[in-house]
């Protein structure tokens, strides 16, 4: 390693030289991470899961308080029956949830939205207007996108929900997720799983050739269709953006749908200079 | 490692975004959370004559029925319940009277174990008022007008403005409409309070946890510190989470109450009056020029809507003053009282108002004239600030034209309207000058760097959706000489040190110039650190010749000698180095005009015999200084250009004026701009080297990229078909 110098070679360890693997936690963390009893695997997990979800080491220790206060994270499936009791019109439904079996017992006015949301602590689905007008609470249901805010709870007995939860397999992202990052295809990120799950939908609904109201002919006989900007844009006008992300969401389903790179629409001005100071001034003087 | 600023830099927080895992305000699943839903007003004005909850309380699952009458009345400490935000006059504290100042008022919360029980007891409540005649419109009442600021603070006339405009040659009038919009941000408002002891806290939708903080510190009479207010992530708010909603007043008062946590989300509904709205704006502009095409005199009067209550105002006609070289200029601001909610701060407040009728208004005299609306724009550069005749800490906007025209292919324009065609479809190109101010304001933050050679950094900023995890994450990244994966920037917690409003454009300024400076503090120590022991490789070496380089310090121009700061850390017997640091923006600032600018051109195509109007093409030239993050930029003007649209060509809150009610308070009604309706949006960055703003520099640019579309998209139909449209939105039944 001569690189080191060899004046250093006294002062310093090998291991300074590498960067460490993984992120270390710190005393603070560690001793919360213990009083919520998350050890191993799932310490790293639950860490990433903090992390990701944007909490605060001050969070986390909140999380920490509330779990003294007797327990924290709301509701499971295991509190079905706490709740029932308290329902004058419990209706149970069993549904496979990204590929698990979930059984509840709900109101029978709770749609599937309130469901995955309040009980199933799957927030993914994000509630925008509870009228099915903004497409923020979609979900799969057997393989078709579906407005979860205008889908009763207890009308999915039997069924296969997806959500944007179940979209990656593991740590890999699923295609259309890593698509919306590269081209920023959201900001405030809420009504992103809707777009997300609606656009990973309509991939099939594209290769099964269903006609849209852009559709050139919609009597011809349905075949695998490659979509141009205008369908996308149609097909996904059911999801409302608020930030205006419209152009950067149609680039992202484009790069998955055709499986080539989309350009971006921003450039920096021509001209290696900047616009300084000193040339305003100098324009200032000859003006 | 080269510099990250100006690199495109994926979202740092795009995963948690992409897999659900972010958590927004309504999000976090607390043991044994009641459920909070709101009742609100039939009437506009009056008061609640009485209020039967018997039938409601007797519902299913229901906890507690809170009303005027039975609603704690809690100690608001402060009159104006210490929100940073709020305007002259009383603000609104509901449940606290039985006062009814607005339609869709909150007369009653609802508490139930669920959110079904508690939304169907909502509806059994009953109310009787005592009916006033209400007025919810300001066009038949402009003449009650009263000027927006005292008379001391109001702009002066710059010259004499009607004199010159009487004698000028050629000169054009006109009166501009705007109707109230509405934020339509995508996450509801949404409040989880509870009390641990005499500890509150509370999860919440804002743009500012300091203030929610120290307003519910107010309401309650407990000390500030006792109060703990977090927001991670914020579905949107576009200025319509600046101030606290009732929302979170009334959950932390329902906690406590019932000694549970309590949630309470606005339904899409509600929100029509939950947090206040564009007001509406009527305006007139008068313009006198020279047959040359020199402004002699521009006077711009304005006057929007407020509520009875509070004094609203959002400084429509300002950025007349500053933008056109124009030695006689006046503007004239006044506000009138309606029986609506206060209006709020709504993405680009007052500029993109104004500026829609002072660029439709230079556009009219442009075909007065017979001089291309661009060229125009160029006659009247104004090259100092007009208003005080100091120099612009930087100014790109000529750029910004040329930039712009080049790319969207200007100079193929005709001027005739109705001259350009494609099939059946009439073409119009249209340009304006979008501008904003670029604001800083003192911010705090603490950078700790930890033994594992990760840099934790925090402020308690937010980020509504411009990138500023991302942005902060790179400005310290790069600071520091560390990669992005290497640093972590937490936001959203009034436990952290204190950031200034989420507003204005910016965040960016303020909290990244904070980070940066402490980012520099602490590499200072440890150079300091580093340089200690007989052995060390920089015993005599200054600070200017090291550097920091992939967590390695090291000096400037020898790469192959270096000490991780992990190793300095542990040489030192130190886990961590923190540093908290106060940074306020540049005194030097008070010298020199500052803003951003920018010049943004639409392409329409018309459908005449349907009266549809479609933006096909939008080119946004922005000059704001120094671009951090041209991804995450690009997204911030193409969100403007949006906004620019739904203004121009959609949005509009309906009022039943009979009735003072809100007719379309959801989004089927209420038309934002969905996917199909919009197309092209290119961005060019003219980039300005100003180390004025500050040094970063760089200028906001939230707000800057929506100022000008919708008066460009105004004036691109006007060439498409001859007809100037003055009141806002342009509908169908306007261009039939």
């Amino acid at each position: 390693m001569d690189k080191r110098g060899e004046h250093l070679e006294d002062w310093m360890n090998e291991e300074d030289w590498v960067e460490p693997e993984e992120r270390r936690i710190t005393e603070d963390e560690e001793k919360l991470l213990d009083e919520l009893g998350i050890f191993g695997e799932s310490r790293r997990r639950f860490l990433g899961q903090v992390s990701a979800a944007g909490l605060s080491v001050l969070a986390l220790q909140l999380i920490a308080e509330q779990k003294a206060l007797g327990g924290v994270g709301g509701r499971g499936p295991e509190d079905a029956a706490l709740i029932a009791e308290k329902l004058e019109n419990a209706v149970k439904v069993v549904m496979q949830i990204n590929g698990d079996k979930k059984t509840l017992e709900v109101d029978s006015r709770m749609t599937l939205l309130d469901a995955l949301r309040e009980r199933l602590q799957l927030t993914g689905s994000k509630k925008g207007c509870d009228h099915g007008q903004c497409g923020a609470c979609t979900v799969i249901v057997d393989g078709r996108r579906v407005l979860s805010c205008l889908t009763l709870a207890a009308t999915c007995e039997g069924k296969n929900v997806t959500t944007i939860e179940g979209l990656a397999n593991g740590d890999e992202l699923h295609p259309m997720q890593e698509a919306f990052i590269k081209h920023d295809g959201f900001q405030c990120g809420y009504c992103t799983p809707g777009q997300i799950c609606s656009a990973v939908a309509l991939m099939v609904e594209a290769k099964n050739g269903e006609a849209s109201y852009v559709s050139e002919n919609i009597q011809a006989k349905p075949r695998a269709v490659q979509l141009s900007d205008d369908e996308i844009r149609e097909r996904m006008s059911g999801n409302l953006c608020r930030c205006g992300a419209y152009p950067n969401i149609v680039a992202a389903i484009k790069e998955v749908h055709t499986g080539k790179e989309v350009a971006q629409t921003w450039q920096f001005a021509a001209g290696d200079d900047l616009a300084s100071l000193e040339s305003l001034r100098e324009k200032d003087e000859e003006g | 490692m080269a510099s990250l600023i100006g690199k495109a830099t994926r979202r740092v927080d795009g995963i948690a975004k992409v897999t659900g895992r972010a958590k927004y305000a309504a999000e976090f699943n607390l043991t044994d959370l009641a459920h909070g839903y709101l009742a609100l007003s039939a009437v506009a004005k009056g008061r609640i004559a009485s209020i039967d909850i018997s039938k409601a309380e007797k519902a299913a699952g229901v906890i507690k029925i809170f009303t005027h009458k039975n609603a704690p009345k809690l100690p608001f400490s402060d009159p104006q319940d210490k929100d940073g935000v709020a305007p002259g006059g009383k603000p609104f504290r509901a449940l606290q009277s039985d006062q009814i100042m607005f339609s869709a008022q909150p007369i009653a919360l609802v508490v139930a174990e669920t959110f079904e029980q508690a939304r169907h007891a909502a509806r059994l409540i009953e109310a009787e008022y005592e009916k006033e005649t209400s007025e919810t419109d300001i066009l038949p009442i402009l003449g009650k007008g009263v000027p927006a600021e005292p008379a001391e603070r109001a702009p002066k006339p710059r010259g004499n403005p009607e004199g010159a405009f009487r004698d000028a040659p050629v000169k054009i009038e006109a009166e501009y409409t705007i109707p109230i919009e509405h934020h339509n941000a995508m996450e509801p408002h949404a409040s989880i309070a509870f009390w641990k002891d005499d500890r509150l806290t509370v999860f919440d939708k804002t743009q500012w946890v300091y203030n929610v903080r120290n307003h519910l510190a107010s309401i309650f009479g407990i000390p500030e510190g006792k109060v703990d207010v977090i927001s991670p992530f914020v579905g949107g708010a576009f200025g319509g989470a600046l101030r606290p909603a009732a929302n979170v007043m009334l959950a932390a008062m329902a906690a406590r109450e019932i000694k549970r946590p309590v949630k309470i989300v606005y339904s899409r509904r509600q929100l029509a009056t939950a947090h206040g709205y564009r007001p509406q704006t009527w305006q007139k502009v008068r313009i006198g020029a020279d047959e040359k095409g020199k402004f002699l005199s521009i006077i711009h009067e304005a006057i929007g809507n407020t509520s009875q209550f509070e004094t609203y105002s959002e400084g429509t006609p300002g950025t007349t003053r500053s933008i056109y070289a124009c030695p006689n200029v006046q503007t004239d601001y006044k506000i009138v009282k309606t029986d609506l909610a206060t209006p709020l701060y709504m993405r680009a407040p007052g500029a993109v108002s104004g500026m829609f009728a002072l660029e439709s208004a230079i556009d009219e005299l442009a075909y007065k004239l017979k001089i291309d609306p661009l060229e125009l724009r160029l006659i009247n550069y104004a090259e100092t600030d007009p208003e005080d005749g100091k120099p612009f800490s930087s100014k790109a906007l000529r750029e910004c034209y040329s930039e712009g025209a080049e790319r969207f292919g200007w100079s193929k324009r005709k001027l005739e309207p109705r001259s350009m065609r494609d099939g059946p479809l009439l073409v119009g190109w249209g340009v304006a000058t979008g501008t904003w101010g670029a604001y800083q304001a003192p911010s705090a933050s603490r950078i700790t760097l930890k033994a594992d050679g990760t840099a934790l950094i925090q402020s308690a900023a937010s980020d509504m959706g411009p990138g500023t995890y991302t942005t902060i994450t790179m400005i310290a990244a790069d600071t520091l000489g560390l990669p992005v994966e290497k640093v972590r920037f937490e936001l959203g917690d009034s436990r952290l040190p204190e950031a200034p409003v989420h507003g204005g454009s910016m965040t960016t300024a303020s909290v990244g110039s904070s980070v940066q400076e402490a980012c520099r503090n602490v590499l200072k120590k440890m150079f300091e650190l580093a340089r200690k022991g007989d052995a060390s490789p920089f015993k005599n070496v200054p600070d200017d010749q090291l550097e920091c380089e992939n967590g390695q310090i090291r000096i400037k121009g020898k790469p192959g000698v270096g000490l991780t700061l992990t190793e300095v850390l542990r040489r030192n017997g130190l886990e961590k180095l923190e540093e908290m640091h106060n940074s306020a923006p540049n005194k030097e600032r008070d010298k020199y005009s500052i803003a951003s600018h920018g010049a943004q051109f639409v392409e329409v195509k018309v459908d005449e015999d349907l009266g549809t109007v479609r933006v096909t093409r939008i080119v946004e030239a922005t000059a704001a200084g120094r671009i951090m993050n041209p991804a995450t930029a690009h997204s911030q003007e193409m969100g403007g250009a949006v906004w620019g649209i739904g203004m121009a060509l959609t949005e509009e809150t309906e009022i039943d004026h009979r009735y003072g009610r809100m007719m379309n308070p959801n989004l089927a009604g209420y038309h934002v701009p969905a996917n199909a309706d919009v197309r092209e949006i290119e961005t060019i960055f003219v980039e300005e080297e100003d180390k004025i703003v500050n040094d970063l520099g760089v200028k906001g640019m939230g707000e800057l990229g929506m100022v000008g579309v919708p008066a460009a998209i105004a004036n691109a139909v006007f060439h498409a078909t001859g007809r100037r449209v003055r009141d806002l939105p342009i509908t169908p039944d306007k261009m039939i």
